[in-house]
């Protein structure tokens, strides 16, 4: 056999290309560094908070307080007092560290005996006092005598502020861990309902949203006058700002008086009484003799979700549809299918792929939606979502921590959908 | 001439729901429009709609002119009118008589047309599924195209009626829309010029505008470069890269907005629009990069190669070749990041508290309480959303571009 090597590739990149490769991460790393700070790093940093006993209110760093006041009278040249400087740490649970205190006194007090902790030189007072615990409260005491001048002019000791120089620990670098946040939240008695209405939220809104957009998409590819202006507003519920539309829902479906919706219903006489289209948790139906309840606030939520985004779909799908070549369509024609035929048989088994596509995304999306039903119901009425319960727990109950830690959970079961929805996806689109 | 088949069947049972339908529609913008307690005669509209619908398609597609097609109208009218006992609204024609003429009118034109579209071209003969099923489907997309069009227009409607009334007409009629011109532009749009002169809605206008303009800005000033990167330049890490970005934009804003909080209250960059403008731009980069890349790599390489080989330096090729040919894409990607800068709800809620800072989401949240009047929350709902719907009907072409390039965030 021959001993010749097949002549190889070189090894490594060329200069050239070393260059290529520099100048493409000197362009991407504005954006690199950006994600990684705004997004990247706020994901550790919310699962760090989760095992952190974090409320609201220890955002607001721990400082010394401190009160200055004279005690005694200075009447005469020679009369002595004290000036106390009374401090405390403002936080009842977090300790402070390395305090030390800057002062300027009057000139025109002799200071007779200083505070061991602090030194005098001049007129400048400094003083060390180490740590404070929390709540901690010191004083600290100058004996001082008046001169002529200063009764002659007197000054107020107040008149200069004493300034600090402190490092208050932060609740959110320190090294207080727990897991209060994660048995809390699973052991609460609503959880799994939250869980429960947070899936049938997402997969409803999902699969409701794709079938109106293939509906409206069949309805936009037929050529009539209008068409491009029915396109525009059929498109606004997407590009509108949700706050203005959820609220715009919300006065429609008013139970109380001046409710669109129900006075419209009640004047057609479909219903007797003004309906609580999000306030009522449950609404119990019978058909055909079975009984069974019926989430109203959450159906409603869900239709709101389908009315917002089943515009994106419809965008997609048009676009695929309007790519399918006419020739097959013709063949058929020429075959005597019949239009429903030519729907099932043609056009639907080429819109599987954008539909799986759509589905994908916008069932991670939906999963992910906070703004809708917060500005809707708030969470009330079965409709809490676990995007809710972030902000419930954190925001409204107060706790942070407890808040993260429901993120924590919204991340893991979207990273598991997102790994199942990968696995699974086909290659091709996207 | 063969004799009558299932084509006029179907034509007579269209006739009639289209009859019924048009009855309770205009029966509603009606009563929308002249706030009486009007009430839809169904069933007398669809027996009218069944006869003139029938009368109608009875005769060859070729015979049905203008002239037959009114008389199918004043059939429509005669029957409505006699099924519902000469109340076709459910009213004495004495209440608002001009009105209720006019609308008559409108619901048989409705009807006769509608069926007449529905049956273009058909005869009243028996014909074979082919044809059942083009009609059967061109009835159900205009039954599709009507409810799509209400159920779409119907919340923006109330907004915009709602911002034009006062609370004490809204809840003693909630169905009367109708607007009283006589007393005059200022009166009639009182709450918006309350919005701007009492609510600080100019500033949030304001900040609105340069929060989203700044944030079209910066994204496009940082994507532009890493898009070039990604779509033309090789390294290594570049296919994982434009994988990757993807997932980047499906990470939940609910999960960022905890450490977020905390991290910008502790630097005292939260109650700034600052912070805003760099969470804004950090969550539109990725999408702005995934759908520029997409189109720089439509762009014909050959083009830049000429361009080096002139001795033109990457930059400048991007900035002399690349950049003029990608301006659509760049339009659309700034119309997109426009449209979710503007629109952000959640990061303006949780970090202006400061009310010179607020922007219109953050300002309109602060309207939504029991003592502010109802048509100053739709009046501030009118001014944020007229601009953003404004900008995206005139740049259409561009934006519906820009969504289906790469996008389906929201």
């Amino acid at each position: 056999m021959s001993a010749d090597t097949p002549p190889t590739p070189p090894k490594g990149l060329g200069p050239l290309a070393k260059r290529e490769m520099r100048f493409a991460y000197l362009l991407l790393l504005p954006t690199f560094l950006i994600v990684l700070s705004v997004v990247l790093f706020p994901l550790v940093a919310n699962i760090w908070i989760a095992f952190k006993p974090v409320t609201l209110g220890d955002l607001r760093a721990p400082s010394i307080l401190v009160n200055e006041r004279l005690m005694g009278k200075l009447n005469a040249a020679g009369d002595e007092a004290d000036i106390r400087y009374r401090l405390r740490n403002s936080s009842r649970k977090s300790p402070i560290a390395d305090i030390s205190m800057a002062d300027v006194l009057p000139a025109t007090l002799d200071v007779l005996d200083v505070d061991e902790r602090c030194t005098l030189s001049g007129t400048a007072l400094r003083c060390n006092f180490g740590d404070f615990a929390a709540g901690q409260r010191e004083d600290v005491l100058l004996r001082v005598a008046a001169t002529q001048a200063y009764l002659d002019a007197p000054t107020n000791i107040k008149d200069t502020d004493a300034a600090f120089t402190f490092t208050p620990e932060n609740i959110l670098t320190n090294n207080s861990f727990t897991l209060e946040n994660f048995r809390k939240l699973f052991n609460a008695s609503d959880f799994w309902q939250v869980l429960w209405a947070s899936l049938y939220y997402t997969i409803a809104g999902t699969v409701g949203a794709l079938i109106m957009g293939l509906f409206a998409a069949q309805l936009m590819n037929m050529a009539f006058r209008g068409r491009s202006f029915l396109r525009g507003l059929f498109l606004s519920p997407y590009v509108a700002p949700v706050i203005a539309v959820a609220l715009a829902w919300v006065l429609l479906l008013d139970p109380g008086p001046g409710g669109t919706l129900n006075a419209l219903l009640i004047q057609l006489g479909v219903i007797d009484g003004p309906i609580s289209f999000l306030g009522q948790r449950v609404a119990e139906l019978n058909i055909l003799g079975l009984s069974f309840n019926f989430p109203v606030a959450l159906t409603v939520v869900i239709i709101f979700e389908v009315w917002r985004y089943f515009p994106l779909a419809m965008l997609f799908i048009l676009a695929r549809m309007q790519s399918v070549s006419t020739d097959i369509f013709e063949a058929a024609e020429i075959d005597g299918a019949t239009p429903i035929q030519q729907f099932r048989f043609i056009s639907l088994p080429q819109l599987m792929g954008i539909m799986a596509v759509l589905f994908l995304l916008r069932f991670i999306w939906t999963f992910n939606k906070f703004d809708d039903i917060f500005l809707l119901t708030g969470g009330a009425a079965g409709t809490r979502t676990l995007t809710v319960n972030v902000y419930e727990q954190a925001f409204a109950v107060s706790n942070l921590g407890a808040g993260a830690a429901v993120a924590v959970v919204v991340f893991m079961i979207l990273l598991f959908f997102s790994f199942i929805f990968f696995k699974f996806s086909p290659e091709d689109e996207a | 001439m063969s004799r009558f088949g299932n084509i006029f069947y179907l034509c007579l049972l269209f006739g009639a729901l289209w009859g019924a339908i048009a009855t309770v529609l205009v029966t509603l913008l009606a009563l929308f429009i002249s706030g009486e307690a009007f009430q839809p005669q169904v069933t007398a509209g669809a027996v009218a709609g069944g006869l003139s619908g029938g009368l109608l398609t009875a005769l060859p597609p070729a015979r049905r002119s203008k002239g037959i097609i009114a008389a199918c109208g004043l059939v429509f009218v005669i029957v409505l009118t006699v099924a519902s006992g000469a109340l076709p609204f459910g009213q004495a024609m004495s209440v608002w008589s001009i009105g209720q003429l006019i609308f008559i009118v409108i619901t048989a034109w409705s009807t006769v047309h509608a069926t007449h579209l529905t049956a273009l071209g058909f005869g009243p003969t028996r014909e074979r599924r082919y044809n059942v099923e083009v009609i059967c489907l061109r009835f159900l997309k205009g039954i599709g195209l009507v409810a799509f069009t209400i159920a779409v227009a119907l919340p923006f409607f109330v907004m915009v009626m709602m911002s034009l009334k006062n609370q004490q007409l809204l809840l003693s009629n909630p169905l009367d829309f109708s607007l009283n011109f006589g007393q005059g532009a200022s009166a009639l749009f009182r709450s918006y010029i309350e919005l701007f002169t009492q609510y600080h809605f100019g500033s949030y206008l304001l900040n609105s505008a340069m929060v989203s303009v700044a944030t079209v800005l910066i994204t496009l000033f940082f994507a532009v470069p890493g898009a070039y990167a990604v779509a033309r330049l090789k390294f290594p890490g570049q296919n994982f890269l434009s994988r990757s970005i993807l997932l980047i934009y499906m990470v939940p804003m609910i999960v960022l907005v905890i450490p977020l909080y905390a991290i910008f209250s502790q630097l005292g960059m939260r109650n700034t629009l600052w912070g805003l403008l760099l969470v804004y731009p950090a969550t539109t980069i990725p999408v702005a990069l995934y759908m520029l890349q997409g189109y720089f790599r439509g762009i014909p390489a050959e083009l830049e190669e000429a361009g080096l080989m002139d001795g033109l330096s990457r930059l400048n090729v991007i900035r002399k070749i690349t950049l003029p040919l990608a301006l659509p894409a760049m339009a659309s990607v700034a119309l997109y990041v426009f449209m979710i800068a503007w629109n952000e709800f959640l990061f303006a809620f949780m970090f202006l508290d400061n009310v010179d800072l607020y922007t219109l989401s953050r300002g309109i949240a602060e309207l939504n309480s029991s003592e502010v009047p109802r048509q100053h929350l739709m009046a501030g709902a009118v001014i944020a959303t007229a601009p953003v719907l404004a900008l995206f009907l005139w740049f259409e072409r561009f934006l519906v571009a820009g969504l289906t390039a790469g996008s389906v965030k929201g």
